[in-house]
């Protein structure tokens, strides 16, 4: 759409381990201010690909552009220090330890010089207890408690807000809105929004269609690690973008099978398929 | 009430009860003279002993791995100081060096070993553990020709590592100790390392997701282990004038005893050093206070294997109350409250929204 540079880009990539290939000639652009959308059934390639964005994976082939200069980033701290902030689908928090520790771990406030660099726990438990606040979780008022004492979606909240705080140029969320409740998902949804306006490029996964529409400006779909799609927001209906994200198949034609599976069976679902 | 919960909460907690437990059935039950107890060095010396090592040991054990080989680390430091500064009569220096050098060496080896390949550092360490007796007890006969090698130290070797204080039997090696602990402390509690040490042990993914430079870690973790191992040797054999081959088979035990007395989690992510040295020190106590009884000294190891079991069982129970500490409960928590706070050090300042949810949630879509 526009000819500014876009902040990310990726040119080709590539990416097996070993003899698989799950990444296949992947390009994409991310522009200021833009959400975008990365659909995909399960095992599509999505979190594959993002982290290779973010440092974890390096690509098997192709290549990483950033504001115009190609990039490559040999760990995860050399995409961080790049302002590329990842929250990985799964994990992110360590049950045993604070919540002040767990919000900066690998990146943590030091006060004091020298070999006597010591960790700011104050500075650390007060910017994450506000963090997690601006999620909504109100509840945590306290930067030394252990993260395992935490509900699911609270810990999933303090890993957002973990991201956002530190997502300087790009914010990446793997299903971040996963384990969340109807409100909490929303307060993600609401952050999204607020990064895009303040000229963050935002790379979005998600499994749920109203997520995707409700913040996405451009979409790719994932299938089989290559992209099967790439759209801007308005050029498909949200039906067509549920049967890009069930892997290409019809949503509707799944559902009508089951129904009429249930029809003639009692109203017993049909067995998983193989 | 609150207060005694905050502390129960603390990593420390169960070691510190199983030493007032084990300190009260020797002198309640066993009939052990307090006084003569503490008087004595013999506890002291051997809590020393194991808990140079136990330190880095447990930092391991939180970032999630183990490392059994410190049981042949501490023979093998032993006899290359005594091979090198005894047999060869080259100046103490090098034979110090040497002892640390052969740590520093194993160490890479098993670090390396461990974030190369997927082997279990149990195993890893089992082989080098094995391995290094055979290096040992060949090496020394291929040198010197016999498995024990005698060394005299000169003074200033001595006095910093095998003396003994006071003028009665306390050994040096219990400054180091303490020395080491509060170095320990600082790196464990205080310092960043620290942050990834936990958060390696909590979760070796994320942590590495997160930039920590997770393998660099665990190697030099590994050396820390070995390393001291081998000075724990080298001082004995600076003390004691000689080295054997054989020993340290117990050590393995006793040190992973004290450290999961100490509060760590064998998984790890979770532990601390005054929990270590706590442990450590109530080992010892089990280990040598059985001297001071008419107790058969056999039957120490049935109370270090009762008090394991009841200190993991505390250990379990205190870190479920940790856990389940009640939020915003305390209430000079309040004052930290997060919205008061400047948000001039924030890179990207959200805005709490007031807007009521339906105004922007997903449901407009
Ligand atoms: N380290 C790895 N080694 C080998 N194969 C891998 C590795 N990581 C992922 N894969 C494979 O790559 C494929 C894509 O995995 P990926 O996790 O990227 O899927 P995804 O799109 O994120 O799925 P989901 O929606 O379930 O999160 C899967 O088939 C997976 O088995
Ligand atoms: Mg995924």
């Amino acid at each position: 759409m526009s000819d500014k540079t876009p902040v990310l880009e990726m040119r080709g990539l590539d990416k097996s381990f070993g003899p698989i290939d799950v990444l296949h000639d992947i390009s994409l652009k991310v522009h200021e201010g833009e959400v975008l959308c990365l659909l995909g059934d399960n095992g599509a390639g999505k979190s594959t690909l993002i982290k290779t964005l973010s440092g974890v994976y390096q690509p098997t082939r192709g290549e990483m552009w950033m504001d115009g200069k190609p990039v490559s980033f040999a760990n995860p701290r050399e995409a961080q220090n790049m302002g590329i902030a990842t929250l990985h689908q799964f994990g992110g928090t360590y049950p045993l330890m604070s919540i002040g520790r767990n919000f900066f771990a690998g990146v943590e406030p030091t006060k004091g010089f020298g070999p006597f660099k010591a960790f700011d726990r104050a500075k650390a438990n007060r910017i994450a207890v506000e963090e997690v606040q601006k999620m909504g979780i109100t509840r945590i008022t306290d930067g030394d408690r252990l993260v395992g004492g935490l509900s699911g979606g609270e810990r999933q909240s303090l890993a957002i807000a973990r991201a956002v705080y530190f997502g300087a140029r790009v914010l990446i969320l793997d299903e971040p809105t996963a384990a969340l409740g109807v409100k909490q998902a929303a307060h993600v949804l609401r952050i999204v929004k607020e990064a895009k306006r303040r000229g963050l490029a935002v790379i979005f996964i998600t499994h749920q269609v109203m997520h995707a529409m409700a913040v996405g400006d451009h979409f790719a779909v994932l299938i089989r690690g290559a992209i099967a799609a790439d759209f801007r927001k308005g050029e498909r209906t949200r039906e067509e973008i549920a049967d890009l994200m069930a892997g290409g198949e019809s949503m509707a034609d799944l559902e009508a099978n089951i129904e009429g599976y249930m029809e003639t069976h009692d109203g017993h679902p049909p067995p998983p398929a193989h | 009430m609150d207060m005694i919960s905050n502390l129960l909460r603390r990593p420390a907690a169960a070691s510190v009860l199983s030493l007032v437990g084990v300190l009260a059935f020797y002198i309640l039950i066993a009939g052990v003279d307090f006084g003569k107890l503490m008087g004595a060095a013999s506890w002291v010396n051997y809590a020393a002993r194991i808990g140079i090592v136990a330190l880095p040991v447990g930092l391991l054990m939180i970032s999630g791995e183990i490392d059994i080989s410190i049981g042949a680390m501490i023979p093998a430091g032993a006899m290359t100081t005594a091979i090198i500064s005894g047999h060869y009569e080259l100046p103490i220096i090098f034979g110090i060096l040497g002892a640390l050098a052969i740590g520093v060496i194993v160490g890479t080896i098993n670090g390396v070993l461990a974030v190369r390949t997927n082997v279990p550092t149990l195993i890893v360490t089992l082989a080098t553990l094995v391995g290094m007796q055979g290096v040992v007890l060949a090496g020394s006969k291929l040198l010197t020709g016999s498995a024990s090698v005698p060394l005299t130290a000169p003074d200033w070797a001595k006095t910093v590592f095998g003396q003994l204080m006071f003028g009665g039997s306390h050994q040096v090696v219990i400054v180091w100790w303490v020395f080491f602990a509060v170095i320990f402390w600082f790196v464990l509690h205080q310092s960043r390392y620290g942050n990834w040490i936990f958060a390696m042990g909590g979760d070796k993914e994320s942590a590495r997701n997160a930039g920590i430079p997770v393998n660099r870690m665990t190697i030099l973790l590994f050396i820390l282990t070995a390393t001291s191992a081998s000075f724990v040797g080298m001082c004995h054999a600076i003390l004691f004038n000689s080295a054997q081959v054989s020993g340290g088979m117990h050590d393995i035990f006793n040190i992973i005893v004290s450290v999961v007395v100490g509060g760590v989690l064998l998984t790890g992510g979770f532990g601390s050093v005054p929990g270590i040295f706590v442990g450590s020190l109530t080992f010892a106590i089990v280990n040598k206070g059985i001297d001071f009884t008419a107790i058969d000294r056999n039957w120490s190891n049935l109370i270090i294997g009762v008090m394991l079991l009841v200190a993991v069982a505390m250990n379990e129970s205190l870190r479920k109350l940790a856990l389940s500490a009640a939020i915003g409960k305390r209430g000079k928590q309040k004052q930290d409250a997060p919205m008061s706070a400047a948000s001039g050090e924030q890179r990207l300042p959200v805005p709490h929204s007031r807007r009521v949810e339906r105004n922007e949630g997903p449901t407009d879509v």
